[in-house]
């Protein structure tokens, strides 16, 4: 469903972040996508939906190639990638409907959107995702009055109501604490089982993205140096990726935080 | 090198010897031009008139004391029309304002080569003529009145309002203006969504502050024929009616005092 071909990306520094990136995501599979810092994880991600725009090869979506798409044809494709921050990049002063709601931007005109008059139906199914996601109940409150779980949370609704076939999900976890960082990896791809959706989890937490995805990938000054299952992420593989480190105690964390999940 | 070997010991001082000696030529440099320009304005000064002040002072304050009370029912309307001027004159230039700040921006604007340079020109140009000049000028041209001060007001203010309002915008946070673009909305709706509600404080605090200013620059605007109370200020001084003076003075330090309170309370609501 996504097809990534030799995908390049040398910012104007001269640094090349990306170094002809190839990758298929398959409909409806969750991928974690590991690296150091500067690995070129977040650029990926980015020259997808081209909020960075890649200067090279090419980005499939079903059968639509994305870096050559004029403006208007680039927006109809953006309503079709669901996209996640690690700041939530919420609307602070916002509530938290119209942030859910700014995800249909892309399907309502100027002037509905700006006098907040959106479709009934557009606003049914935002009422149904913050029910989903646990905060019906703070539909009318200020993005900024919210906690970092919950913003988070109010992100996902907002990506989900585009109604996309894609989530690109950018550290969703970095800025929260272990236990929400759980949960909100088990809603992201239980809503990603839910509706079939495919998705591209950037992710930092090595032991995290094992618990959750079928398939991680991983990134090393721009190459692909790893694509695999979680459980082929051997201490030489981290290694490969990260640079020479003591493993065990990585490796040795998930067991152990798989036991605490069993006994909550 | 502030750190120093001696005798085996690591010496930590501020400065280096270099450094100190070119602070002190600084400041005495400095204390000598203050002498000579002490002397020159002093040469040029003439002292006879300085050592008369006190008396003189003292003798207006005599002749304006106490203010004319009953005066005060010409005053009301002036001091409306100076209210006027300053609150349309804000408003104008607060619609003109608002364009020219979203073309300053780097982050907004169409073309930072061609189109920023000429938004920044208009806010130098506007802002560094004083609305005093400015209200001469339109008189010349539109005649005396009460819609030459609001122009005058209305010009000189969009400058100011552009210029913080610009850096306003450059300061927003780009990661909520990504988040929207990335839902494929349009540019103008990445600006209602993504860059209006964060400027939005910034812009109600800049509105106020500069009505507060307004009001201040509009009480003199009368002294050049553009209307408000400052006419009837000139006319008085002209014919020496000091009580008439003095008590406009206090009727325009009570309308300053009135829109200083106003501004800080709205001011203090919002952010």
């Amino acid at each position: 469903m996504l097809r990534l071909k030799n995908l390049t990306k040398t910012y104007r520094t001269g640094d090349q972040a990306l170094k002809g990136i190839g990758l298929d995501v398959p409909k409806g599979q969750v991928l974690a996508l590991i690296g150091p810092s500067g690995a070129g994880k977040s650029t990926l991600i980015r020259c997808i939906n081209r909020l960075v725009e890649p200067t090279g090869g090419e980005v499939w979506l079903d059968d639509t190639e994305l870096t050559h798409l004029g403006a208007g044809a680039l927006r109809k494709a953006r309503r079709e990638m669901g996209m996640i921050f690690q700041e939530y990049a919420l609307v602070e002063r916002l509530t938290v409907m119209e942030n859910v709601l700014s995800g249909r931007l892309g399907y309502v005109g100027f002037w509905r959107s700006f006098l907040r008059r959106f479709p009934q139906s557009d606003v049914d199914e935002a009422f149904r995702l913050l029910d989903r996601v646990g905060l019906l109940h703070m539909a009318d409150k200020r993005a900024d009055e919210l906690s970092g779980g919950q913003r988070q949370r109010v992100g996902i609704c907002r990506a989900l109501i585009q109604n996309p076939k894609l989530l690109l999900v950018d550290e969703p976890t970095a800025s929260l604490d272990p236990k929400t960082s759980r949960q909100i990896m088990r809603l992201i791809t239980e809503l990603c089982a839910e509706r079939g959706l495919a998705a591209i989890i950037n992710i930092h937490d090595v032991a995290l993205a094992q618990m959750f995805v079928p398939r991680v990938v991983g990134l090393r000054f721009g190459e692909i140096v790893y694509d695999g299952g979680p459980n082929g992420l051997t201490p030489d593989k981290l290694t490969e990726i990260y640079g020479a480190e003591d493993w065990e105690a990585t490796i040795r964390k998930v067991e152990d935080e798989e036991e605490i999940e069993a006994a909550e | 090198m502030p750190v120093l070997e001696r005798g085996g010991a690591q010496v930590w001082q501020r400065r280096t010897m270099g450094e100190r000696l070119v602070r002190w030529i600084g400041w005495l440099i400095g204390l000598v031009v203050f002498a000579v320009c002490w002397q020159k304005i002093s040469e040029s000064t003439t002292w006879f008139f300085v050592w008369d002040a006190p008396r003189i002072a003292g003798d207006i304050w005599d002749r304006a004391t106490p203010p004319k009370w009953e005066y005060i029912a010409r005053l009301g309307r002036p001091i409306w029309d100076t209210l006027n001027i300053a609150t349309l004159g804000t408003m104008i230039s607060l619609c003109l304002a608002v364009p020219v700040a979203f073309l300053a921006a780097r982050n907004t604007t169409p073309s930072a080569l061609f189109v920023r340079p000429v938004a920044l020109l208009i806010i130098v140009a506007t802002r560094s003529i004083n609305s005093l000049i400015w209200a001469l000028l339109l008189i010349a041209i539109i005649g005396p009145g009460v819609f030459a001060g609001v122009v005058a007001i209305a010009i000189r203010s969009i400058g100011f309002c552009a210029k913080l309002l610009y850096e306003a915008i450059e300061e927003i946070d780009a990661t909520q203006v990504e988040a929207i673009s990335a839902t494929g909305a349009s540019r103008w709706q990445v600006m209602a969504y993504g860059i209006v509600p964060q400027i939005l404080p910034a812009f109600a605090g800049i509105a106020v502050f500069r009505w507060d200013i307004n009001i201040r620059e509009s009480t003199v605007l009368g002294l050049v024929g553009a209307g408000g109370i400052g006419l009837q200020l000139s006319s008085s001084l002209n014919v020496l009616a000091w009580p008439q003076v003095s008590l406009i003075l206090l009727v325009i330090l009570a309308a300053v005092v009135i829109s200083e309170w106003v501004s800080a309370k709205v001011r203090g609501a919002i952010i």
